[in-house]
């Protein structure tokens, strides 16, 4: 069966699909990034309880049930074609980002709040209580704890963002799998490709999984158990 | 001087605190006694502006705690605190969780703030944990480091909210014995205690909470002795 | 369909029928690898809370499905069966990966389940007589499965969500005839919206008869 496989031109592919793996890890972070804000948002406008701020609530509530009821793909594809109606005419690399943002910050809104609430409201006061404002209280007491019962899931969602990015290949984007695609589709030997390609998917993610096990290690050893 | 003038409070239609008059002099401590739920953990968040009031003026040295305009975060550094469930801020080190205030609050350089932490650790007992997280404390411990956290910000007055209520039996004591070492050294200090103990063996004087009022407050050997109002008397009976 | 393919026509009452065909098509394949990838899961599960031997095994593989894309999964399993002289339609092929993907999933929240039925609750079953077999059916797995609940319904979704990708087999699922017809009628947020309503319609149903069942066990 051996003879069925041809390896050699994977091979010399090989540093075009590396290069293509860095793509996909700037694009899963990126919308990492463009995700924490925006679920942070999220996550504070769907406490909002004023009335003056109910828009901005629905707007929260209805963009979260989005994100994580439709099919990451369903979503990429709005970027794609359904904005193409309106005349708005994005790069593949704006689409998988606009997309992978959006379902970032829907999940990521959820976690926030989890985490919010997993601070005690007594730590607040606590450091209410020894002057300090607000915003010190916030930022130096309630944030570091927030951030670390978001980190497993945090995690998570990057792992999950690297992996969706591979969606980038139905619209065009030459990250990891659209590269390896198109590399694919020149030589014929499809299988050999993605094999190559697996195997550098499953070394990113778990050199990702390890990384935020060490620094979470170094950040939160000897805290008190969640 | 701490002046309580007419005190009220309410959450939603339950009032809490139903007009308390009270002042507490410089160097006095003041135990309050009194079932759970007759509003002496409410009266300590209302004198540090912790709950808004409904009704009523609290001075802090002359200061309207709850007029507007009033700067909190400068009134809450005269005024230490300690809770029921110590509340150690868990994601920093027993120095970091005594000099954090100091240097963000009071703007003392790093090194000075860790020598004012250490000083106070070290005066509760504390000066070999240091480096070790909250989680590596027992209740006891936890409880005095909160104190040493409030006597880093050298306040004027300590209000105590049941410090030992929280606490395994065994480490009641540790924590009581910060509290005497305290008043000896002339702190003014308002105590909500369960500790009848304690209530009549350091206080100055001792109040008796009943439905959100003060139905009676006097010297602890008036109290505990010979009290006059029969609530006071079934109350003493129950837990004495 | 027995329209004339023309292109830039309008949306059709046709066309519904086209996108309710294949959201039936999405439901036919998420149900089907949901069953098989759930009875294997829970077999995988039970392997790993009570075989350790097979661990070392067992999570190392499992953790490839969930470190490799899905997408990457269904091209290679898709272009595999035909080296090795075999035939697979893109159904059969996307239900075979998507069970496994699921497997893998359920294995391990199955695997969480077990071993939150403690050491104490087992003996008192198997101090009834039970054997173990008994104890495993009637209140180990009951139990614990009860518990991952949640954790399992958050796995159909998720499955329902992905068996979109699919498409790219070339198999007509409801993601793959929207766009069909957006190439063809050009109104792609029509048929977006549409299509989003039929996942919206697939997916509610499974969560709110979850969130009912979840109250009721909770008493």
């Amino acid at each position: 069966m051996n003879s069925n496989f041809h390896w050699r031109p994977v091979l010399r592919a090989l540093p075009d699909l590396i290069q293509a793996a860095f793509v996909t890890l700037e694009v899963a972070a990126l919308s990492m990034l463009i995700g924490v804000v925006l679920g942070l948002a999220l996550a504070m406008a769907r406490d909002f309880t004023a009335p003056a701020a109910a828009p901005a609530r629905w707007l929260a509530v209805a963009w979260v049930a989005l994100a994580r009821n439709t099919p990451a793909l369903f979503q990429l594809y709005f970027f794609g074609f359904g904005l193409g109606a309106w005349g708005i005419n994005m790069s593949p690399l704006a689409i998988v980002l606009a997309g992978l943002s959006f379902n970032n910050a829907g999940y990521l809104a959820e976690t926030f709040r989890g985490g919010f609430r997993a601070v005690p409201a007594a730590q607040m006061r606590a450091a209410l209580s020894l002057g300090m404002t607000r915003m010190q209280a916030m930022t130096r007491i309630v944030v570091p704890q927030v951030l670390r019962a978001v980190w497993h899931p945090l995690t998570n969602q990057m792992v999950w963002a690297v992996l969706m990015s591979s969606l980038g290949m139905l619209v065009g984007l030459h990250e990891l799998a659209g590269e390896t695609q198109a590399q694919a589709s020149r030589t014929f030997r499809i299988f050999e490709y993605f094999a190559v390609a697996a195997v550098i998917y499953y070394v990113v993610v778990k050199l990702l999984v390890l990384g935020a096990r060490l620094m979470a290690w170094r950040l939160f050893r000897g805290w008190s158990p969640a | 001087m701490i002046q309580i003038e007419n005190l009220h409070k309410k959450f939603g239609a339950l009032e809490v605190l139903r007009g308390i008059d009270l002042a507490v002099n410089k160097g006095e401590v003041l135990s309050i006694i009194g079932a759970s739920g007759s509003g002496k953990s409410t009266l300590l968040y209302c004198i540090n502006g912790l709950e808004p009031i409904s009704e009523g003026r609290v001075l802090v040295d002359g200061v309207d705690v709850h007029a507007r305009g009033t700067d909190l975060n400068r009134l809450r550094q005269r005024l230490g605190m300690v809770f029921q469930q110590w509340n150690s801020f868990p994601h920093l080190t027993v120095l970091e969780n005594v000099a954090l205030a100091p240097r963000i609050v009071r703007g003392l350089p790093r090194a000075k703030a860790e020598e004012v932490a250490r000083r106070q650790l070290e005066h509760v007992g504390l000066g070999d944990k240091l480096a070790q997280y909250p989680a590596a404390l027992s209740g006891g411990q936890q409880q005095r480091l909160a104190i040493a956290r409030a006597l880093a910000m050298e306040p004027e007055y300590m209000l105590f909210d049941e410090a030992t209520s929280a606490l395994d039996p065994e480490l009641v004591g540790e924590v009581l014995d910060t509290m005497r070492m305290l008043a000896a050294e002339g702190m003014t200090m308002i105590c909500v205690t369960h500790e009848m103990g304690f209530a009549r063996e350091v206080s100055d004087r001792v109040a008796f909470f009943h439905q959100g009022r003060i139905e009676e407050i006097g010297r602890p050997e008036e109290m505990f002795g010979k009290p006059r109002s029969p609530k006071l008397k079934r109350f003493l009976a129950k837990v004495l | 369909m027995s329209n004339t393919v023309t292109y830039f026509t309008g949306f059709r009452g046709a066309d519904l029928l086209f996108l309710a065909e294949a959201a039936w098509g999405t439901l036919k394949l998420s149900a089907l690898s949901i069953a098989v990838g759930t009875a294997l899961g829970v077999g995988l599960g039970w392997m790993l809370a009570e075989l350790r031997a097979t661990r070392p095994i067992l999570v190392p593989l499992l953790d490839v499905f969930r470190s490799v894309p899905l997408i990457i999964q269904l091209v290679l399993f898709f272009n595999f069966v035909p080296m090795i002289g075999l035939g697979l339609s893109p159904f059969a092929a996307g239900c075979v990966v998507l069970s496994a993907y699921a497997a893998a999933l359920v294995a391990q929240v199955a695997r969480a389940g077990i071993e939150s039925v403690g050491r104490p609750l087992r003996r008192a079953a198997r101090s009834l007589g039970m054997s173990y077999g008994q104890a495993m059916r009637h209140v180990v797995l009951p139990m614990g499965l009860r518990t991952v609940f949640p954790a399992w319904v958050g796995i159909v979704l998720g499955v329902m969500k992905d068996s979109s990708l699919v498409s790219v087999l070339g198999y007509v699922e409801l993601l793959r005839a929207s766009q069909i017809l957006i190439t063809r009628t050009q109104e792609a947020l029509f048929v977006l919206g549409v299509a989003g309503a039929f996942y919206f319609l697939l997916s509610w149903p499974v969560s709110w008869w979850a969130a009912r069942h979840e109250k009721r066990w909770q008493q």
